[in-house]
């Protein structure tokens, strides 16, 4: 059949199940939106093309399904770089689709032209610039198989103009051939033999996941591995539900704002089986140190992670899923029990370190953001699903709210993108619209993407704003606290908006707490109340995340208060 | 750990922005490129690279999986310590004074190279060979006044079992 080039769009985002869509439109994607509008797809109108990315970042982050966005050329086009760049640090899967000028005029410095191919090469998994309306079938298919299939990431698609209005013939469901793509799956299975090998000789192992797990959707098998064999699990930030944050095995976060028990583990274990992660320098700390008594197995499916960072004794190149379902069969052979009894002395350890310092803070007359967190994990019965924002927020809501199943924790790990949370929450609704998302945010960081509490409100979706207001930058007066003399350089925030009044100018409804007392009453009403809620906690203004880590030491040297 | 030169020789689908997605892994990575060379092979929907690149073991690892992973990426070889067969092309435009004439001619004859210019005061020089032979010819020629110098950097071939 004869289509123009922007119903072919449509029919492919037919194909892949696409029915939700992140935009902000333009001179470029005229011809698109247009035809949006005529399909039963919802289109989600933002209000500015970062938030574009995130909100689709969010919806694929818990749903499992590749997020898709249309901004326009030139600056719409480089707003939504940030996304991009969050969603490719973190590995999820997008579909980010730009207008751009006619191919006649590109190269011209035309209005509104950019080189959104040339500026997103190294954000993107893989990017395109359409060259005509004949190969755009081809391309936007290759786009999705790409962005969803091995290590997921965003690809970006640059539609011209004219190729959008293009027409050609158009043949359905056409199947996508790339001869030098093929991410590999299947593990080798002497490798894993290998992993069980380690497994039945350690004394003191120790299981390190991350967001790999939940990509490759093995969460189930995690948790059967680590209970059937009694190894303790620790996370790292993207893998937060990975496996039950309150399973007496896990050991909760490893890093940076670790747990004392995750970090000294990782220390003294003499096998660490990383399943999913990318050893991250806020996760090793010093690396010559990190795990140095340890044998590290390094389970993922992007060959480029193994050994970009640590020494590793086994390399496993393979699907999470998949090698975790093969890890489980080979150990039904092997005598667990007797595994076990093994090792007592090390399980005793690691239940003393547990004991020995736990996550804690002094309730004082003002309120710890740590108890708002505790408090809204109490109240939302630990089912909610979170965002947050980047900063110190990111790092209690890490530790206090306890994430037990997959996709519940939606957080920009890798890129650490303020102003994420938000439109992420708006994301995650849109996914789940009869869930409970809550975004966990900042002072500093709320107002980075503010505006999209219209995006909300336009759409009846009913995100709850928890912002933990400390009239700080916190993380980083944090550290100008610890290791820079108390300089509190630029990170004063003294002049914030009234965010009570700030949700009733977007016609949300707003609460305010200034008192420990008071916390509970406003999370009760914030969260009972219909639609989009902003609840602004005023916390204690110096406080800070412990444990910590500084930058650069080993992670088993912690400051605990 | 020490350092090593590395022949990387790769085939690419023959598109725009291919070389760019490589040239900017290895900037964007802080890489090393000391030669590269590109052309279309005998299929023109893909071409062949040649990067010369000097890294410690771990190094070259990673470089080699980053261009695997790379979806315009078809086939990637580390040709260092196998059998190989490399080559560099230069012109070389070298001052030819009336006493260096017949000098000149000589190093061109002893080195199997062709004049393939001849100016009043210059000659260009085209020679093939491996970078030490460059070097040697390069070095001969620079008391005479070399004006410029134009070098492909190395390309190479696995050499196919006799």
């Amino acid at each position: 059949m004869k289509l123009t080039g922007a119903q072919i769009l449509m029919e492919v985002l037919k194909e892949e199940g696409v029915d939700s869509i992140f935009g902000f439109p333009g001179g470029a994607t005229i011809d698109i939106h247009d035809n949006v509008v005529k399909t039963d797809m919802h289109h989600y109108l933002v209000r500015h093309e970062q938030a574009a990315v995130h909100a689709a970042d969010g919806y694929a982050r818990v749903s499992g399904k590749v997020g898709v966005c249309i901004v326009t050329s030139g600056p719409g086009a480089t707003n939504a770089v940030t996304g991009i760049a969050t969603a490719y640090m973190d590995s999820i899967p997008l579909v980010i689709i730009c207008g751009q000028v006619p191919t006649h005029l590109i190269g011209n410095d035309a209005f509104q032209e950019v080189d959104i191919v040339g500026i997103t090469r190294p954000c993107t998994k893989h990017n395109y610039l359409v060259p005509s309306v004949e190969d755009l079938p081809r391309i936007l298919k290759e786009a999705f198989h790409i962005a969803r299939s091995g290590r997921p990431g965003p690809v970006l698609v640059d539609i011209p103009k004219n190729v959008q209005q293009g027409v050609t013939n158009y043949k359905p469901n056409q199947k996508v051939r790339l001869k030098s793509y093929n991410p590999t799956y299947k593990p080798n299975a002497k490798q894993l033999q290998k992993v069980v090998d380690l497994i039945k000789s350690s004394k003191r192992p120790l299981i390190f996941a991350g967001g790999g797990v939940l990509l490759s959707k093995g969460a189930d098998e995690l948790t059967r591995l680590a209970r059937s064999t009694e190894i303790p699990v620790t996370m790292s930030l993207m893998g937060l539900g990975a496996f039950p944050g309150t399973d007496p095995l896990s050991l909760g976060m490893i890093g940076m704002h670790g747990t004392y028990r995750a970090n000294m583990s990782s220390g003294e274990c003499d096998l660490l089986i990383g399943i999913g992660v990318r050893f991250d320098d806020r996760v090793t700390g010093k690396t010559d140190c990190f795990a140095s008594q340890a044998k590290i197995v390094h389970i993922d499916i992007d060959p480029t992670s193994i050994r970009k960072n640590v020494p590793v004794s086994v390399p496993v190149v393979g699907d999470c899923k998949s090698c975790l379902e093969i890890l489980n069969t080979l150990l039904e052979d092997e005598d667990l029990e007797a595994m076990k009894a093994r090792r007592r002395p090390w399980m005793e350890k690691v239940e003393t370190w547990k004991q020995q310092y736990k996550l804690a803070y002094a309730q004082e007359d003002e309120i710890k953001p740590q108890f708002v967190v505790e408090k809204l994990y109490e109240l939302t019965h630990g089912e909610a699903i979170i965002t947050t924002e980047v900063g110190q927020n990111q790092m209690w809501t890490a530790q206090y709210y306890h994430f037990d199943r997959p996709r519940q924790f939606v957080t920009s790990g890798g890129l650490g993108t303020m102003g994420f949370g938000l439109p992420a929450a708006i994301g995650a609704q849109v996914a789940f619209p009869d869930a409970l998302v809550v975004d966990v945010a900042g002072d500093g960081s709320i107002q980075m993407n503010i505006q999209e509490m219209a995006t909300a409100m336009q759409y009846k979706l009913p995100v709850k704003v928890v912002i933990l207001n400390n009239c700080y930058l916190g993380m980083v007066r944090q550290w100008q606290e610890l290791f820079y003399d108390k300089r509190y350089a630029c990170t004063g925030l003294e002049h914030a908006p009234d965010f009570v009044k700030l949700a009733e100018a977007y016609g949300a409804v707003g609460f305010k707490a200034t008192r420990p007392d008071e916390v509970e009453a406003v999370l009760r009403q914030g969260l009972e109340t219909p639609g989009p809620v902003i609840m602004d906690f005023r916390v204690s203004r110096e406080e800070c995340v412990y444990p910590m880590v500084p930058a650069g030491a080993p992670i088993t040297e912690m400051l605990l208060v | 750990m020490t350092e090593e030169k590395h022949i990387l020789t790769m085939l690419v689908d023959n598109e725009p922005g291919v070389l760019s997605r490589i040239v900017g892994l290895f900037s964007g990575r802080g890489f090393n490129i000391e030669s590269l060379c590109v052309a279309e092979t005998i299929d023109p929907k893909v071409s062949r690279i040649t990067i010369v690149t000097k890294a410690n073991e771990p190094l070259v690892e990673q470089i080699e999986k980053q261009l695997r992973k790379l979806i315009n990426v078809i086939k990637l070889r580390d040709l260092t310590g196998s059998g190989s067969v490399q080559r560099e092309m230069a012109l070389i435009c070298v001052r030819a004074k009336p006493e260096n004439r017949d000098e000149i001619l000589r190093i061109v004859d002893i080195f199997r190279c062709k004049v393939v210019d001849v100016g009043v005061e210059y000659y260009i020089i085209e020679a093939t060979g491996s970078v030490e032979k460059m070097k040697a010819l390069v070095n001969l020629l620079k008391p005479m006044g070399i004006k410029k110098i134009a070098r492909t950097g190395t390309i190479a071939l696995f050499r196919e079992p006799h």
